[in-house]
């Protein structure tokens, strides 16, 4: 087997407020190797936010150790800790985080600018439209995040995650502004993308959408008390069916 | 090679499009940003055009004294500790005149000069004008060839006959397009005949319009006119500019010789040196420029800071923006380059605009003064290069402090 993409080891934050020590992360030391889809669960303040930015290179551990793709985080400087971003994760945010005045695939093609060496102009607009047809949007490629709905918004955050074709996809809350429809589609595409080989780490509160993950982390206090497999995982394609039956049966009980 | 490129080329390219996309978005407040500049840039160009252009005229009146010319002023009269100014004393006579047209070498031309005004009337019009009693030599003294007619003569002086030349503005004054040459005009009720027109020479040192004159033999202005016994100038003109400093010191030595000024007094003349004239009005105007210039920088400075100001609002609202470009990987250098790309763009179109705006103001200001603002090349660019760096300076703030943002802060930021 080979060595696992994230590597948490005693990893501990502590914000320093005043004379008070926040431990927003205490000791979590946690594998999660190529190919999985883990959901980390907790209510809030429990530090799964934390680690989610820690995971994410944007926030460094103040104790125990970080190894990302084998490489410690820890030893690393800003500048490196960018270039790491760019290339090797992609984030998927719960409030999208898109440049609202700029087309859906200039904001796909944003990390294309920042990689490098830079790529030809016309390959990166090429790789932002396939990213954009991945996630189901080609037909929206000129419109503006205001323009969409959102779970078009997050289809268009997904794409940006996607396309410097990353070790690890991180997504944060991604259904927490998405209506149950929308949130069921969102997460058929990331089990689509899951079962095309990529990595997906996500932060959820909820149960119902953490269960489409493969693995179930969750914390509490900043300390992880159960990693599990999920049981009785979710599959988007028959929630969606059962949520149409469900309509229907809202309709038909309803007079005429 | 190609990542250097990249880097060097490739990327600032970029990076300046994203910055250009980023201020036509918030078209209005990129123009009202770059206003300052503009106004700034502008008024310095104005201004120092300004500047060289009264220099320029200045230096025009000087040289159009004639080539190489002493003018010898009586001095100033004291009475009782009053000073009346330069030319009020009646300290040169003709005798002074003639001895230093005798014996000072190196004199190519002089004139003595007396004047006053009077209400010349002819063929039913009148207009009061200067009258100037001069040499037949006055006119080789000042460069100041006769356009029609012909200058009259030494016989006219030591006749003192009525004769005049006419300034082409009296000339168009009196005669309007009929041809003054022969007519008769009259002054203090003494016919004279004009032998000639003087050629159009333009505004004097002073402002007066040295077209607007009669100009007749010194005799004639002395004895039928004021009465007077004494010259109000010698215009002497020196054969080359060498030796102008020699002859300047013999005139003076003979003129004090000549009054028996005691060794212990001033002169009770003066002698202005056209150099020394344009050497003194060439300092003035350098130091008029220089502070007009000044104060069109403060302008410029202000524009600056507003551009500083802007470019702080601008950051502070586009922190988010800023978090999600270090998201995805943007370093501090790349956040840094575009907001400093930004603010540089801002003042290279205040600096443009204010450049074309400058020569605006500058021609429009020539339309309306008597003298034409001088726009030049070096004014130009240093305005140009001094918005670049005011852009440089003013923007590094702002884009260091964007540079620098915590990317969960940013990102976190509503």
């Amino acid at each position: 087997m080979s060595s696992p993409i994230i590597q948490l080891d005693r990893t501990a934050r502590v914000y320093r407020t005043g004379d008070v020590d926040v431990h927003a992360v205490r000791s979590v030391s946690l594998n999660i190797q190529r190919g999985e889809f883990v959901a980390i669960m907790g209510s809030s303040g429990s530090g799964k936010s934390t680690l989610m930015n820690i995971l994410g290179c944007l926030d460094r551990a103040t104790a125990g150790a970080y190894h990302l793709d084998g490489v410690n985080i820890s030893s690393l400087t800003r500048r490196q800790l960018a270039t790491l971003r760019n290339r090797k994760l992609g984030f998927v945010f719960q409030n999208f985080n898109l440049l609202s005045r700029t087309t859906a695939l200039e904001n796909v093609e944003l990390p294309m600018f920042y990689r490098k060496p830079l790529m030809a102009l016309r390959s990166q607009r090429q790789r932002a439209m396939q990213a954009l047809e991945r996630v189901g949007l080609a037909d929206r490629l000129h419109h503006r995040p205001n323009q969409l709905s959102g779970g078009q918004q997050q289809r268009i955050a997904i794409a940006r995650a996607l396309v410097n074709e990353p070790e690890l996809v991180l997504a944060d809350e991604p259904t927490g502004n998405l209506d149950t429809r929308t949130s069921i589609d969102i997460m058929g595409l990331f089990q689509e993308l899951n079962d095309s080989g990529i990595t997906i780490v996500m932060v959820t509160h909820e149960l119902d959408i953490a269960s489409y993950c493969k693995r179930m982390v969750i914390m509490r206090d900043g300390n992880v008390i159960s990693d599990t497999p999920t049981t009785h995982r979710r599959m988007a394609d028959e929630e969606r069916a059962r949520l149409n039956e469900a309509e229907r049966d809202a309709s038909l009980d309803s007079p005429p | 090679m190609i990542p250097l490129l990249q880097a060097l080329v490739l990327r600032p390219l970029l990076t300046a499009m994203i910055a250009l996309r980023a201020l036509r978005r918030n078209a209005l407040r990129s123009i009202l940003t770059a206003l300052g500049i503009i106004i700034g840039v502008a008024s310095v160009v104005a201004m120092v055009a300004v500047g060289n252009g009264a220099r320029d005229k200045i230096q025009g009146e000087v040289a159009a004294l004639g080539q190489n010319i002493l003018l010898v002023f009586p001095g100033s009269k004291r009475s009782a500790g009053v000073n009346a100014g330069m030319g009020t004393a009646a300290s040169i006579t003709l005798q002074d005149t003639e001895a230093v047209r005798r014996e000072v070498r190196d004199i190519a031309g002089l004139s003595p000069e007396v004047w006053t005004s009077a209400q010349a009337i002819a063929s039913g019009r009148n207009w009061s004008t200067t009258i100037s009693g001069v040499d037949p030599e006055y006119i080789s003294v000042r460069d100041w060839p006769v356009a029609r007619g012909a200058m009259f003569t030494e016989r006219d002086v030591r006749s003192a006959a009525k004769v005049a030349v006419i300034g082409s503005k009296t000339a168009n004054e009196l005669f309007g397009a009929i041809n003054p040459i022969g007519q008769t005009v009259r002054i203090n009720n003494i016919p004279f005949i004009i032998t000639g027109q003087l050629s159009s020479k333009g505004a004097g040192l002073g402002g007066d319009n040295q077209d607007d004159r009669l100009v007749l033999p010194y005799t004639t202005v002395m004895k039928r006119l004021t009465g007077e016994k004494t010259v109000k100038l010698l215009n002497i003109k020196i054969t080359s500019a060498d030796r102008m400093e020699t002859a300047q010191a013999q005139i003076r030595a003979l003129l004090r010789q000549r009054h028996r000024t005691p060794a212990a007094d001033p002169d009770d003349f003066n002698i202005l040196n056209q150099k020394e004239i344009a050497e003194k009005v060439a300092s003035i105007t350098g130091i008029i420029t220089l502070m007009l210039g000044a104060i069109a920088s403060m302008s410029l400075l202000v524009g600056g800071i507003g551009i500083m100001n802007i470019m702080l609002v601008s950051v502070t609202e586009r922190t988010r923006e800023i978090g999600i470009r270090m998201a995805v990987g943007a370093q501090g250098s790349a956040i840094l380059l575009q907001f400093l790309i930004e603010a540089v763009t801002l003042s290279l179109l205040g600096g443009t605009l204010g450049v074309l705006g400058g020569m605006g103001t500058a021609h429009a200001i020539g339309k309306v003064a008597n003298f034409q603002p001088v726009v030049t090349a070096d004014s130009v660019i240093l305005a140009f290069s001094v918005s670049c760096a005011i852009g440089i300076f003013f923007g590094f703030y702002p884009a260091r402090k964007a540079s620098q943002l915590d990317p969960i802060d940013a990102l976190r930021y509503e």
